[in-house]
């Protein structure tokens, strides 16, 4: 099998593994990152999101031949429990979670849309934020989150 | 008696109780209460440096649970918050409080009982202790942050007992700290977990690693009631990191070094199934279900009720219909289990340990003594998901490792065999007077079982349990129904608000209506059911408000005030009356007499606007909320758009405001999607709700209605569930505005567009 050479949070790994493997088994089963989930394995809910060159992509689908030399952050990637990144102090402000098993697919799609687009309109939020669920139904807070980091951001 | 009193009974009335049908709603009140603790030592011990580690058997499942008994905890025994340590549910370590289910979380730990009765009893001996040790009165005592005070003298909670035991049963004469002194618990004290969250750190069930831990996945039979013909081990023995082929009677699971081996194993081993028998056809479910054997409970009968709808002076009757719906975690279910020859550890997301203890070494064989079950955050669940059954999963194939394995399903294995919420199909008649009164109310309701929680000794009530050979819980049918079992208890929300609910003369209920009949009728459903956030209770609201609303159309009264006018409970007419003002509630009936539709120039999107009310006392003792719905409806499309939803809720003393705020939103809104959107399907052979596709909710980026939230503080009541009520009201809340919108009425969930639009054009 061949060597691959990822980076993930600022750090480079080797792994060595199948190229078909879904980049979101890396991450968690050989790099014991946390928080990018299984939730589907079909691209369909958004747990498993990561940003891959300033996109959030869904890292279930995603084969790992396809993000090789890819800088990639995983949500844990953008701020620490001491110093979190502002839209994770704007989600902990507004108590925008329960289960909280969904948050790199809210948290990460929503810093994709606001890096690229500073003062998102509502649709923009919600476009952003059209593939992503949440069961336990935190959508009014999530989206005052999102607006609340565009607008400190 | 309620069923509050039961179950703070004896044993030996929950063992009784747990006999009757209410069981084969999944939720037997045994294994709601558990067999916790009743010393002091089995909640909470405080080391010598002051610092408190609690114990609690009610488990963080993402409704902010384990903030609030922090916060308890904090309060009864007066040191900050960040001075107590909570462990959660771990066998052998934590107290034996069955399931974190049923909205008892708060009636069981909030209340003079288990968690908090321990921190007062703790408290008052620690004051004891003072007092001798400072030779000082009790009462001239203070205490702040674990120091007790005389004067300037001061002795720390750490030096007084750090380190030992109290020795101390729990004293049912230990005062509680009033709610009006409360200074930690009954403030929005922010989400402990929340920045662990948000960044990243928490772990839960997925992320457990064990040294030497191997991937499984299961190959669950590719229809209902399929059985193993044979399995070819060759299909997947040569792929690289292949381990072992688990069988065990019609359970295969395939073991892997790596996860994405073991995926792709399980989709490529070759198994022969033999089907299983037809499926009842979707399309004709609810007549089917009409034709079954049942097992009928009365739950009240005034013996009065076939006279009295003769002599009224009308009856109104309807049939509501609603679908089984799934609890559809975002997360798919994971566990991890490392089974050693006579013992075994599981790492469960259960809301249960101790059920899933005494289950899963059944099905491995082994005494429950040497089975650990550590509960680890999973998914949010809403009832009985994956979490159970993956357990054992990841349980049966490391015993045939010899290794720890760690099993993550698939969304398709999540959902083609989690035990779905129950469908329903209820009949009501009401009789009136020639004033519009309700003089007698009539409701006949039919419901599929098959399975549900395992309890403490059913791992066959689950898929995996089944298909290693356990039998789900007997369907004995029993009709007719025996006479009321008193005392009248309403967990199922079978007894609408509006009659006395009365047994042997005595009246449990909150309304004046006296003639009354209610049975429910349990047949054999043919996928696995259990219980989904406001199991039956759900189901049960939507008729009776929606009902209710029929009522108050056919005499062109005001629905609020209909309400209000059969209405005992003045809690109950409190919420409804604040959610009312909360709306700015204009009285009059419903329908609207609506101008015309203003159809916009060359397009056919015309809207009406419409409002709805509804509201319940959750389980009959559980929790009170009114709901009021605004609505638009699309009258050439029949699509419904939800614009506010204001929700009034008394569920006692409030431990958390933000906190339940969070869960009235979520549930508000998780009722609006089960209510719009949600409804398992299936062909002749299968469920064919497998994933987010073929099962629709709405998405984060969705318009979601404003949410107005009123609480009401009720601080001389008992402590009350909260998180399964706003879901309660939501479905009936929103049908109620269809119908003053657009005049058609809604009597099937979902409302599909396809629904409505059919519903529009029949008006």
């Amino acid at each position: 099998m061949p060597r691959f050479a990822l980076r993930v949070n600022g750090r480079s790994h080797d792994v060595d593994l199948d190229v078909s493997t879904p980049l979101l088994y890396v991450l968690s089963d050989e790099l014991n990152l946390n928080r990018p989930k299984f939730g589907c394995g079909l691209g369909q809910c958004g747990a498993c999101t990561v940003i891959v060159n300033g996109q959030a992509i869904r890292s279930c689908m995603t084969p790992l031949k396809t993000v090789a030399g890819a800088e990639i952050t995983t949500l844990e990637g953008l701020g620490t429990g001491e110093r979190p990144h502002p839209i994770q102090r704007a989600f902990i402000e507004e108590q925008a979670a329960q289960c909280g098993f969904c948050l790199s697919g809210v948290i990460l799609a929503g810093k994709a849309l606001v890096d690229r687009t500073p003062k998102p309109t509502e649709e923009q939020i919600q476009q952003a934020l059209s593939g992503v669920l949440c069961r336990c139904f935190g959508h009014t807070r999530m989206i005052a989150a999102i607006k609340r980091y565009a607008e400190g951001a | 008696m309620n069923r509050r009193t039961l179950l703070k009974g004896s044993g030996a009335l929950i063992v009784s109780f747990a006999l009757t049908p209410s069981e084969l709603f999944g939720q037997a009140v045994a294994t709601l209460v558990g067999n916790p603790s009743k010393e002091v030592d089995g909640w909470l011990a405080i080391a010598t440096d002051g610092r408190v580690t609690a114990f609690t058997g009610k488990c963080e499942l993402g409704q902010g649970l384990y903030t609030a008994q922090t916060q308890l905890v904090a309060e009864e025994l007066c040191v900050s918050i960040d001075r107590v340590t909570l462990i959660q549910c771990q066998t052998g370590t934590t107290p034996d409080q069955g399931v974190t289910s049923g909205a008892q979380s708060h009636p069981q730990n909030f209340n003079h009982s288990n968690l908090a009765l321990a921190g007062a009893t703790a408290r008052e001996a620690l004051l004891l202790m003072a007092s001798k040790h400072l030779g000082a009165p009790l009462d001239q005592l203070s205490v702040r942050d674990g120091v007790v005070s005389h004067q300037i003298r001061k002795v720390t909670y750490g030096e007084l007992i750090g380190g030992r035991k109290f020795n101390l049963s729990l004293s049912g004469t230990a005062k509680r700290r009033h709610p009006r002194e409360w200074t930690v618990l009954g403030t929005s004290v922010k989400r402990l977990d929340m920045t662990e969250m948000a960044t990243g750190r928490l772990e839960y069930v997925h992320n457990v690693r064990v040294p030497g831990m191997l991937h499984g996945r299961v190959v669950r039979p590719p229809t209902v009631g399929a059985t193993l013909d044979a399995v070819d081990e060759s299909s997947v023995s040569s792929m690289p990191g292949f381990v072992k082929v688990v069988v065990k009677h019609n359970f295969v699971g395939v073991v892997f070094e790596k996860q994405w081996q073991a995926v792709q194993a399980a989709n490529q081993i070759k198994i022969t199934w033999q089907p299983g028998p037809a499926l009842p056809p979707q399309a004709s479910f609810y007549d089917h279900m009409r034709k079954q054997p049942t097992r009928d409970t009365l739950l009240v009968d005034s013996k009065d009720v076939d006279a009295r709808l003769a002599s009224a002076a009308q009856v109104v009757r309807a049939t509501y219909l609603h679908p089984y719906q799934m609890h559809g975690s975002v997360g798919a279910s994971c566990a991890v289990a490392d089974v050693k020859k006579d013992s075994a550890t599981i790492w469960s997301p259960t809301q249960g340990v101790y059920p899933q203890r005494d289950s899963c070494a059944m099905l491995l064989g082994l005494p429950k003594e040497s089975v650990k079950v550590n509960f680890t955050r999973g998914s949010g669940c809403y009832g009985i998901n994956g979490a159970d059954t993956v357990s054992y999963d990841a349980a049966l194939m490391s015993q045939a490792v010899g290794r720890p394995v760690r099993v993550q399903l698939s969304r398709k294995d999540e959902m083609a065999h989690e035990n779905i919420g129950l469908a329903f199909v209820v009949d009501q008649r009401v009789g009136l007077d020639r004033d519009g009164n309700i003089i007698t109310w009539d409701y006949e309701a039919w419901s599929p079982v098959r399975g549900g929680r395992p309890g403490y000794g059913q791992p066959g009530n689950q898929v995996t349990g089944f298909l290693a050979g356990f039998e789900p819980a007997a369907f004995v049918p029993r009709s007719p129904a025996p006479s009321p079992a008193a005392p009248y208890a309403n967990g199922q929300n079978v007894v609408p608000s509006y009659v006395t609910g009365s047994v042997n003369g005595v009246s449990g209920g909150t309304g004046t209506v006296r003639s009354e009949r209610m049975l429910s009728r349990l047949v054999e459903s043919p996928f696995w059911t259990g219980p989904l956030r406001s199991p039956n209770r759900l189901q049960n609201t939507f008729a009776h408000e929606c009902l209710m609303d029929e009522i108050a159309a056919r005499v062109k009264v005001d629905p609020v005030a209909y309400r209000l006018r059969h209405l005992r409970d003045p809690r109950l007419i409190a919420v409804l009356n604040a959610a009312a003002k909360a709306a700015n509630w204009q009285s009059r009936p419903s329908p609207l007499a609506a101008p015309k539709p203003q159809a916009k120039a060359g397009t056919l999107n015309r809207i009406v606007s419409g409002r709805g009310v509804a509201c319940v006392l959750y389980e009959g003792d559980n929790g009170y909320c009114a709901m009021i719905a605004d609505v638009d409806v699309n009258v050439d499309t029949g699509v419904v758009s939800v614009t506010r939803l204001v929700m009034a809720l008394d569920s006692g003393p409030i431990s958390n405001p933000d906190g339940l705020r969070n869960q009235a939103e979520g549930g508000a809104l998780h009722g609006m999607s089960r209510a719009l959107m949600e409804e398992v399907t299936w062909d002749a052979e299968k469920v064919t709700s497998v994933d987010w596709r073929t099962y629709r909710t709405f998405p984060v980026g969705f318009t979601v209605p404003k949410l107005e939230t009123v609480l009401m503080n009720t601080v001389d009541a008992e402590a009350n569930g909260a998180g399964e009520t706003s879901i309660t009201v939501t479905a009936p809340a929103i049908a109620n505005a269809i119908f003053d919108a657009t005049g058609a009425r809604v009597r099937q969930v979902p409302f599909t567009p396809e629904r409505v639009l059919r519903g529009v054009q029949a008006v």
